[in-house]
């Protein structure tokens, strides 16, 4: 069973702000999924390694040169965000 | 001109002989989609101008006499989670609402290069998550077989577009079924490739282990052509490959085909049983051989997608933080303006996602839940590995059931997640599979699922097309 103080625990760490009439269903919503998904508890995985990536992957290499972006997109970049000046994305204070 | 159900070389043909010129084509489509799309809302928004501009190089080649290529000219639609540059992409999110792509995406780019045409973005299940397309901030598509049943997701609205002629084909995303259930439930043909072989530069990442960008079509050819234009490596997709499968001509005399019976249990329409089953047959007519094979392991490929999705997607979606993209709502310091930003933008199930992916990610839970998954998830390869030691391809039901109604499975989460019961085992294991309309019940079409081994992906578009 995943409480209403579970809830506002994860809602915390995943930076989302719930209304407080969701929590509730929230609860319920996420305790039957988990339910659901505790049939994994049947599979014996002893000496089973995890697979992040099905394919054999490798680091892709390139020469260390900057691969920079034409000017027209980096405008583009910023103009899309909420709070900008001079070319630069605006935040918030951060510290105090 | 009438647009009736077109294929790429139907339309290839007429441009060539001049039936019509592309830019009446184009306009056609438009004023259909503005006529017609009331009814179904496939479109978010239409790239007309930019259609158009596109329409008027190709005739241009045409009237110097110059040979065109099989995609130029071919009016299609996009997912709205995947960038044209300088139109809106919402990815179905109230917090994008009026985001505009800076860039093209990598399969923008090399369709642009084909010649080929965007009429516009089409809806899906806000970030591409969900089976029914009505999670979508902007409202629900209905499924044009039917309108009061839902198209499918979360590619609905392109699924959508392709059976009501409101395109030629379409591109879509595809994480745990999201092109080949849309596609069987509206009756056109869907494909997902093997991971890696499309680049997803340019696509708004839900999982990135499992996400792979493919078109739906009016036939497997169409699939096909669309596929090959879009595949290959790509250095802004580290993940992308490139793809050295020669396109062999088939042979189907002998071709073993599998059928995993832990696809044929309960839980399963009867009526879906028998159209799927009777499909299979026409190919053991055709003269392939067929073998009953087993996954295991297939029953806990739900629970794995459940887990490692929403976990991934619970780290792709924290950059929607109110700083780089969309809506920002203020707070008193930062750590409350990424609370509302993210609180107010994202709608339920988006936020239940990330919910569930923090919570299997978060201290505690992690060993129990996501590297658990991450073991089993080896397993599921390893019975695709097996399998296809015997066989060339597999043949399953694309759904359980046919389009449901629209509202049915909205208040039970569960039975909506089982909607994707026969789809995310096969991107766990990263093959490729097609989705192939194969017959109707009560006029709602049913999808035969095609899956091959992973580079394959021609395989079983040739595999797809005899039918």
């Amino acid at each position: 069973m995943i409480d209403k103080k579970e809830i506002e625990r994860i809602a915390k760490l995943a930076r989302l702000k719930l209304k407080e009439e969701e929590i509730e269903g929230f609860s319920k919503d996420l305790s039957s999924i988990v339910d659901y998904i505790d049939i994994l508890n049947e599979v014996d995985v002893k000496g089973v390694e995890p697979l992040s990536y099905v394919h054999d992957i490798k680091n892709v290499m390139r020469e260390d040169i900057r691969a920079s972006q034409p000017q027209e997109v980096i405008d583009k970049l910023i103009e899309v965000a909420p709070d900008k000046e001079d070319g630069f994305v605006k935040v918030k204070t951060i510290l105090n | 001109m009438e647009l009736k159900e077109l294929t790429i070389k139907q339309i290839h043909q007429s441009l060539k002989n001049k039936e019509y010129s592309c830019e009446d084509l184009v306009k056609e489509y438009i004023k259909k989609i503005k006529k017609e799309d009331s009814k179904y809302f496939c479109y978010l928004s239409l790239t007309e101008e930019l259609a158009l501009e596109q329409a008027k190089k190709v005739d241009e080649k045409i009237s110097k006499g110059e040979e065109i290529g099989i995609l130029e000219g071919i009016p299609l639609a996009i997912k709205d989670n995947i960038l044209i540059k300088d139109y809106k992409c919402t990815s179905g999110s109230k917090i994008l609402e009026n985001y505009v792509a800076p860039y093209d995406a990598t399969v923008i780019r090399r369709l642009k290069q084909s010649g080929a045409i965007f009429l516009g973005k089409t809806n899906l299940d806000e970030f591409a998550m969900g089976s029914s397309t009505e999670n979508s901030a902007f409202g629900i598509t209905k499924n044009p077989k039917d309108i009061e049943r839902v198209p499918g997701g979360s590619s609905g609205g392109s699924a959508a577009a392709v059976a009501a002629n409101l395109c030629c084909a379409s591109l879509g995303s595809d994480t745990g079924g999201s092109i080949r259930q849309p596609a069987s439930f509206c009756g056109v043909y869907g494909f997902k490739p093997t991971y890696g072989s499309v680049s997803r530069y340019g696509l708004m990442a839900f999982s990135s282990s499992l996400d792979q960008i493919g078109p739906l079509a009016n036939s497997a050819e169409d699939l096909k052509i669309i596929f090959e234009t879009i595949s290959g490596i790509d250095f802004l997709d580290s993940s992308s490959v490139n793809l050295e499968e020669k396109d062999e001509k088939l042979n189907i005399k002998g071709l073993k085909i599998g059928i995993p019976k832990e696809y044929f249990v309960e839980g399963i329409d009867p009526e879906v049983e028998i159209v799927v089953r009777t499909a299979i047959k026409k190919y053991e007519d055709m003269g392939a051989e067929i073998i009953k094979v087993s996954l295991p392991f297939t029953k806990y490929a739900l629970p794995i997608y459940y887990i490692l999705s929403t976990s991934e997607a619970s780290t792709n979606l924290a950059r929607f933080d109110g700083i780089r993209y969309g809506v920002r709502k203020e707070g008193e310091n930062l750590l409350d303006t990424y609370m509302n930003s993210k609180g107010e933008g994202f709608g339920k199930e988006v936020r239940r996602r990330i919910m569930l992916g923090t919570y299997s990610l978060s201290s505690g839970y992690y060993d129990a839940y996501y590297k658990k998954a991450l073991k089993v998830r080896t397993r599921i390869v390893e019975d695709f590995v097996k399998a296809f030691d015997k066989v060339d391809c597999l043949m399953t039901p694309v759904s359980p059931f046919t389009a449901f109604k629209i509202g049915d499975k909205v208040s039970d989460v569960l039975s909506m997640y089982l909607s994707d019961v026969y789809t995310t085992s096969i991107n766990l294991a990263g093959l490729p599979a097609v989705s192939v309309p194969c017959g109707e019940i009560k006029g709602l079409p049913v999808g035969l699922q095609i899956i091959g081994k992973a580079f394959e992906d021609k395989k079983i578009l040739n595999i797809a097309n005899l039918y």
